[in-house]
């Protein structure tokens, strides 16, 4: 549906985006996952045909959008970063506009009305639009976006700025349309992402430094599988207690975290599964497990491991995904030392918090 | 382009904008149509023109913020990501503004019925003076779309509109004002030619002369030509200028 290869702009002597290749296919929720300033919203206007290109090539449904802009742009809906209302319109009046500019083809008055239904605002259809709140605007701009159901929807933070309920509205929105469009959706809020994405796109520095599915990339990034264990009990007895269990490597006692219980990190031995045999050996001593949680990463360490890492060539090689030759390799080992060295700050850090 | 057109058509009353365009219209012809009234010559094609220097002043709040407000609100993503042609975006606020400023005449056709009815009229004379005033308003329009296509703030753009509108009703007298010296050795000769070219510069900024030859009750081609050509370059210099930012 979408083809992004070897994309690059630059504003001036400044690349904003360096060398991006992507496709998205059809159907597929997209989540494109960055810093302020990575690239994500120059990346969406060039998709959309705001923004030219300095280099590559753009294809929405087989339609370039430097040669053949208006059959790709009538295959896609916008939503940018701010809803680009216009305040002295009414609701409706605006959505008419926006109908005749597009040269939207259904019958003018049912698809609007049905638009309106679907983002709910058609109860405000007759105000102003500067005397609306943020949240209506919002989907007023949504439903902009909708109108002449485009394949693609490309959303630039949809939920910025809005209250926790009506960021899961717009949540449940986005998922009640990813089931028949392709939707790119950009945001610094990580939950967002993770609750309605398939796929996430990770850009630091205008470059794509991640692409995988969410799973994936938690399981690449983490070199770490062991276990906190919360228990009620005296320390240095556990301590030794778990030591003994089968398969587990090492034991790091993490300190008092709640009256009378105490942290414990468990390291297993690589590819073992400990939970059973830890949760055992505490059952055996009669003390109490309050919690057993993988250090696993989430989203959110994932995202802030890979964006703070000392550049993106060095994120990429976190995920192992970078292409070398041999003559690179020899010093690359050098640093994934380092990059392990960080992933262990990274955790003592977390201990430490 | 229709819809950019009733769009931007309607926008102009959406805020006191339009009406105190058209207050000032109806009032300075009104006024103007009193005084050649009462003095006994009922010509409404010299009212018609009379008001040209205020319309230097009326075109900028006409223009100021065609493209510039788009920009600042950032409006102009839903027109530029629309499946539209640039130009028809353009053409469609062009001639919004130009239906403004047009629709401030409509008065001067009550005038001249009222004239016809006690006087013998020729509504040649007065259909091309309202040929004229149009087309000079065309032309200057395209001057101020394309200024506010060029900044992202309405201030600037009416005062940098003003600035170039002010500059054009005082052409013919700074042009007359110089004086070109008789070339006799190589210095005069450079700054014969140099003084020279800056007096047909001025010249071809001067369009109020252009305007009052509208009024000379006969048809000049190269009058129609001028304001057309004016009017053209610059429309496509903002879809130009338009295009560009894209690129930056």
């Amino acid at each position: 549906m979408i083809e992004v290869s070897h994309l690059s702009k630059r504003y001036g002597t400044y690349l904003a985006v360096k060398n991006v290749n992507f496709s998205i296919a059809k159907g597929e929720i997209v989540g494109f996952l960055g810093p302020n300033g990575a690239g994500k919203s120059t990346i969406m206007n060039i998709l959309t045909g705001y923004l030219s290109l300095t280099q590559g090539k753009v294809t929405i449904d087989g339609f370039d959008i430097a040669e053949n802009p208006e059959k790709a742009k009538r295959r896609i809906g916008y939503l940018p970063e701010l809803p680009p209302l216009y305040v002295d319109m009414k609701v409706r009046e605006y959505l008419n506009f926006v109908y005749d500019l597009k040269k939207v083809k259904f019958p003018k008055g049912p698809h609007i009305d049905e638009i309106m239904r679907l983002v709910r605002i058609d109860h405000v259809q007759n105000r102003l639009i500067k005397n609306l709140s943020k949240g209506y605007r919002q989907r007023v701009g949504f439903a902009q976006a909708l109108i002449g159901n485009p394949d693609v929807l490309v959303l630039d933070e949809p939920t910025v700025g809005l209250d926790p309920q009506q960021i899961i509205e717009i949540r449940n929105l986005i998922s009640k349309l990813g089931k028949n469009h392709t939707i790119i959706l950009s945001s610094h809020i990580l939950s967002e992402i993770q609750a309605v994405c398939d796929r996430i796109i990770i850009i630091n520095h205008g470059e794509i430094i991640a692409d995988d599915l969410q799973d994936n990339l938690s399981e690449k990034l983490s070199t770490d599988h062991s276990l906190v264990a919360r228990v009620i009990c005296d320390e240095k007895d556990m301590l030794t207690a778990l030591k003994t269990v089968k398969d587990v490597k090492n034991v790091v006692l993490l300190g008092k975290k709640e009256s009378g219980a105490y942290d414990f990190e468990i390291i297993p031995e690589e590819g073992a599964d400990v939970r059973a045999g830890v949760s055992g050996r505490i059952a055996e001593r009669k003390k109490q497990l309050l919690s057993l949680t993988s250090n696993r990463l989430t989203l959110e360490q994932i995202f802030l491991k890979l964006t703070q890492a000392i550049d993106n060539d060095e994120a990429r090689r976190m995920l192992g995904i970078e292409e070398t030759s041999d003559m690179e390799k020899a010093a690359l080992e050098e640093d994934d030392e380092m990059s392990i060295e960080i992933i262990m700050e990274s955790n003592e850090q977390e201990g430490e918090n | 382009m229709l819809a950019v057109f009733k769009r931007e058509f309607k926008a102009y009353f959406a805020n006191p904008l339009g009406f105190i365009v058209l207050a000032a219209y109806y009032f300075l012809l009104g006024y103007m149509f009193t005084m050649y009234y009462s003095m006994g010559a009922p010509t409404v094609e010299y009212v018609v023109l009379s008001i040209s220097s205020i319309l230097l002043i009326i075109v900028p709040v006409i223009t100021m913020r065609l493209f510039s407000d788009e920009r600042r609100q950032k409006t102009d993503q839903v027109l530029f990501t629309a499946p539209v042609k640039l130009i028809n975006i353009v053409l469609g606020k062009y001639f919004a503004a130009l239906s403004l400023y047009a629709l401030g005449f409509a008065p001067t056709l009550v005038y001249q019925t009222i004239v016809a009815t006690h006087v013998s009229v020729n509504w040649f004379y007065y259909i091309y003076a309202v040929i004229g005033v149009l087309l000079f308003g065309a032309a200057l329009i395209a001057v101020g779309m394309f200024i506010s296509a060029l900044t992202e703030s309405p201030i600037i753009s009416i005062i940098f509109t003003l600035i170039v509108n002010v500059f054009i009703m005082l052409a013919s007298s700074l042009a007359s004002a110089i004086t070109v010296p008789t070339a006799d050795n190589w210095f005069k000769t450079v700054t014969a030619w140099l003084a020279q070219r800056l007096v047909d510069f001025l010249n071809g900024m001067d369009f109020v002369s252009v305007l009052e030859s509208f009024g000379n009750q006969a048809f000049a081609v190269k009058d129609v030509v001028f304001f057309v050509s004016v009017a053209a370059a610059f429309i496509f210099l903002t879809e130009r200028s338009l295009e560009k930012r894209r690129w930056s």
